[in-house]
């Protein structure tokens, strides 16, 4: 049974190498989480009091300006981050998809990228052998795989990588914003990949500036501000409450169907 | 004040199937670090990959390929057996065994060390994206470095082979009152002690890691340092010309006898020469390895989870 459980958590980072003096004026600032300066260290305090409780079945969207404390707390949720004060329980296998070129070698060739990346996201060897065959009819990247990855264009990459992201089977997957940067007909392949990969997790957490998105992938969501959770509950509201606006309505039927959200305000115009 | 959370529905993830918190946060413990160690190790699938990785990408492209590690060793083995073997008056076909016997077993010393401190700071980007017990960082490295130095051991193999009916018998060292009894079945002790080596290589970039992250002059300390303890270790000369030099050779011993890398480094070479072995070597080893693992250990347990906020 996976699950993530967070009490109380805070996370914050002693900045070794930066002048007090100077960092006050960024504490004025408002993007980014508030900077302490009491000890001789300063101190960023990206995180405060998270409380979060995640179980089987859950689809999280995250939303939030920049610098709110998103990605950290993808992080904290990953386990990359054990938290500096309060704790945090996390069973299951992460996944995490927070940049898509980490872990990407651009010397080696495509399949040996495959293997690696594959290696890095919880799977074994034989596993990914199994998956070759399929993430190389899904990228379309025909003979191009036995190339090295530094003769790929930008788009080709990414499809390398949601390639092998979108074939593993994880327990947890969080995800963050940046898949994007592909074709709209590939992206349409993608999506329904995506929908299937979400289908296949226990918990997902998707942090993401898209609606669309975010619609299409979760029903619940929390709203970050300044490292605290300002809002957590249904998608729709927290949504609305982001945005000052219902995202819904300015949805294409088509879209609400696929989503199952039939519940329209008012009357829509469609595209 | 800080505003409270809005929570718009409850949702059946929230307040009430949860479980207790725990009393306090339990990354602190022994059993946090020992399960990391562990479960590190149960990735060997990766870090064994990517330690095959990382040689064959830094020689891709190139002909020989990783060849090239042995041809570097060979050269410097036999070049610095040249000069050393007239600076010191030595008889080649003794002392150039000797020399690249040395210098691979110090290579993979002195990898060991400074890849070390610089262990997590070279793996950032993995660390703050994919979450993996920190040991498998170092394990990548160790075995990396087992791997170089399987290429050294060609070079190795090839001198002695040259030399073999000079070290198949009781020899001596020019200057060195010791008669080695030459070459037997002695030399697979060098298998365990390497072994040894491999396991105090854990610790040592466990702990050198996890420190230099934090202070980040420690590597340009250790960098600078390893070249003088290279000179200071017997691998360019040998222990036997400590008693030479003056009738009072003791102290001068004793200095020698003092640097915890040669007796690191005289337990895998001894038995590789056919040298006579001395059971003091391993047990300073010994000591070593447990003092070093209960350090590694201890500071695992307390800045293991800060590794991640500090790279």
């Amino acid at each position: 049974m996976v699950s993530i459980d967070v009490w109380n958590a805070s996370v914050d980072f002693p900045i070794f190498d930066a002048k007090s003096r100077s960092l006050k004026k960024l504490a004025l600032g408002k993007v980014g989480g508030k900077i302490g300066s009491e000890g001789r260290v300063p101190i960023i305090e990206a995180l405060h009091d998270i409380n979060v409780s995640l179980k089987d079945g859950d689809r999280v969207g995250l939303v939030g300006h920049n610098g709110a404390g998103k990605s950290t707390l993808l992080r904290l949720l990953a386990g990359i981050y054990e938290p500096t004060r309060g704790s945090s329980r996390i069973v299951g296998k992460v996944a995490p998809v927070f940049d898509l070129g980490v872990g990407m070698d651009p010397e080696i060739s495509g399949y040996e990228n495959i293997m690696i990346r594959g290696l890095f996201l919880g799977m074994n060897r034989r596993e990914m052998e199994k998956r070759v065959d399929d993430i190389a009819e899904f990228t379309e990247l025909g003979d191009y795989l036995s190339m090295p990855l530094r003769t790929y264009s930008t788009g080709m990459r990414v499809r390398l990588a949601l390639g092998v992201v979108t074939s593993i089977d994880p327990e947890i997957l969080l995800l963050d914003e940046g898949i994007g940067a592909v074709d709209a007909a590939f992206l349409e392949k993608a999506r329904n990949r995506l929908h299937d990969l979400v289908k296949r997790s226990g918990i997902l957490v998707f942090a993401s500036h898209s609606d669309e998105f975010l619609l299409e992938l979760c029903d619940s969501a929390i709203w970050m501000d300044e490292g605290r959770m300002k809002a957590h509950g249904g998608l729709r509201e927290v949504l609305t409450s982001y945005k000052g606006r219902d995202p819904f309505e300015n949805l294409s039927p088509e879209m609400l169907e696929r989503i199952g959200q039939s519940k329209v305000l008012s009357g829509n115009g469609g595209e | 004040m800080e505003p409270p959370v809005v929570s718009f529905l409850v949702q059946p993830t929230s307040t009430v199937e949860r479980p207790e918190a725990p009393p306090e946060a339990n990354s602190r413990t022994f059993a946090r670090a020992i399960a990391d160690v562990r479960e590190g190790w149960q990735n060997r699938e990766l870090w064994g990959h990517l330690g095959w990785q990382d040689i064959k990408q830094r020689y891709r492209r190139s002909v020989i390929g990783p060849l090239w590690i042995t041809i570097s060793m060979g050269t410097t083995a036999l070049a610095l057996g040249l000069l050393y073997s007239q600076l010191f008056n030595q008889e080649i076909n003794t002392f150039l065994p000797y020399i690249t016997a040395g210098f691979v077993v110090w290579n993979f010393l002195v990898g060991c060390v400074t890849e070390g401190t610089d262990v997590f700071i070279a793996n950032e980007g993995l660390i703050k994206h994919l979450p993996a017990p920190i040991s498998v960082h170092v394990l990548r490295l160790v075995w990396r470095q087992v791997l170089f130095f399987a290429h050294n051991l060609v070079v190795y193999a090839v001198v002695v082979a040259i030399f073999f009916g000079d070290l198949n018998q009781p020899y001596q060292m020019q200057d060195d009152p010791v008669t080695h009894p030459g070459l037997s079945w002695a030399i697979l002790l060098a298998i365990p002690a390497f072994a040894l080596l491999a396991v105090n290589a854990v610790w040592v970039a466990l702990l050198f890691g996890i420190i230099s992250t934090r202070f980040r002059d420690i590597p340009p300390v250790i960098h600078s340092f390893i070249n003088l303890i290279f000179f200071m270790t017997p691998i360019v000369w040998h222990t036997g010309i400590l008693h030479k030099v003056g009738a009072d050779g003791d102290w001068r011993m004793l200095i020698a006898e003092l640097n915890p890398l040669y007796h690191f480094l005289e337990i895998v070479r001894a038995p590789m020469l056919g040298h006579q072995q001395s059971w003091h070597h391993w047990a300073v080893v010994g000591g070593f390895t447990v003092l070093g693992w209960a350090l590694a250990l201890l500071a695992m347990r307390n800045y293991r989870a800060r590794v991640s906020y500090w790279v």
